[in-house]
């Protein structure tokens, strides 16, 4: 049993489970969004005092903050204990497309030429993480939501400007990669 | 203690998130290449299962297990705030290949490198929140 768990999961099995998150936190009284506790965390520093859009009462999303705690032990518990340590087994055309940027095929989850901390301590390497983390940022709380909240919850709900978002991710996710990524890379 | 539950939901998510490999970066670079079924099957079943449930939840008017109505709140209708937010979030998405969960998640994973993202989310959040009102919504 351990074994089958410690292979790649599917993706039928992970959308499942996913799903299953956001109906176990409608139960719970709640919605499923995870971008939200960034606006918390920035309350919670403070920043209420100077800047009105985050002058809320952080306390009452602690839940959201738990679950984020919950996420950072979920991917300690996968690493540590429930994985075989292989490769992600992507697909041989992006392996190729990824090796004319100079991304080198997986040897873990991440490629190392962005995640290692040598790379980090690179100037392309660390604009690369910082900037992309700003916009992500950014971006979430403009469009009041992330891949949770909208493309999950959002769609889920048939809501039509989920559906604006969440195509609004794409075409910012396919510049970057049609037209940045050969520019940046 | 009141908070476990969510302390569980979270792990789950995490383990999910790690073991269907949704935070890598190469799965979501395979992605926006359309070189795999992959994520779009992740995201595409939770979606379906996600339509049904709510559907369900909504005919059913079922509660929540403090007894309290499940509501869901329609987002505001407006088309420049989803769409430039939108587009501003996919252009980091693919650069840094996470999302705001997946970052987390790949903290407790072992790649350090990622606080930098969620130090750059927290920046641009705050700047979104000092910019709101110059900003078409």
């Amino acid at each position: 049993m351990l074994e089958l768990v410690r292979q790649p999961w599917p993706w039928y099995t992970s959308g499942a489970v996913i799903a299953f998150v956001m109906v176990l936190l409608l139960f719970f009284g709640k919605s499923f969004g995870v971008s939200s506790n960034l606006r918390t965390i920035c309350s919670a520093c403070g920043a209420g005092k100077s800047v009105k859009f985050f002058d809320f009462d952080w306390r009452s999303q602690t839940w959201n903050l738990l679950f984020l705690v919950g996420a950072v032990l979920g991917g300690v518990i996968s690493s540590q204990f429930l994985s075989t340590g292989e490769a992600v087994q992507i697909s041989q055309a992006t392996i190729q497309d990824l090796g004319q940027l100079g991304i080198s095929a997986p040897r873990g989850i991440q490629p190392e030429e962005l995640f290692s901390l040598e790379a980090l301590f690179t100037v392309k390497g660390f604009l690369i993480l910082l900037l992309g983390g700003f916009a992500i940022g950014f971006g979430a709380r403009y469009a009041g939501g992330c891949t949770s909240g909208h493309a999950i919850s959002g769609l889920s709900n048939l809501q039509w400007p989920s559906l604006v978002a969440v195509i609004g991710f794409f075409i910012g996710g396919l510049l970057t990669t049609w037209v940045l990524m050969p520019i940046i890379f | 203690m009141k908070g476990l539950k969510f302390i569980l939901a979270g792990i789950l998510f995490g383990i999910v998130m790690s073991k269907s490999e949704a935070i890598s970066w190469f799965r979501i670079q395979e992605m926006f290449r359309f070189q795999s079924f992959h994520m779009y099957g992740i995201i595409g079943t939770a979606v379906i299962l996600g339509v049904i449930i709510t559907y369900l939840i909504k005919k059913y008017k079922l509660r929540d297990y403090q007894g309290n109505p499940i509501v869901f709140t329609p987002k505001e209708k407006s088309v420049p705030r989803y769409l430039i937010g939108g587009v501003i979030f996919g252009l980091g998405w693919a650069l840094t290949g996470a999302c705001p969960g997946p970052m987390f998640v790949s903290i407790g994973y072992g790649y350090w490198a990622i606080l930098l993202a969620v130090g750059g989310a927290i920046a641009g959040t705050y700047t979104y929140g000092v910019l709101k009102d110059r900003l078409p919504h």
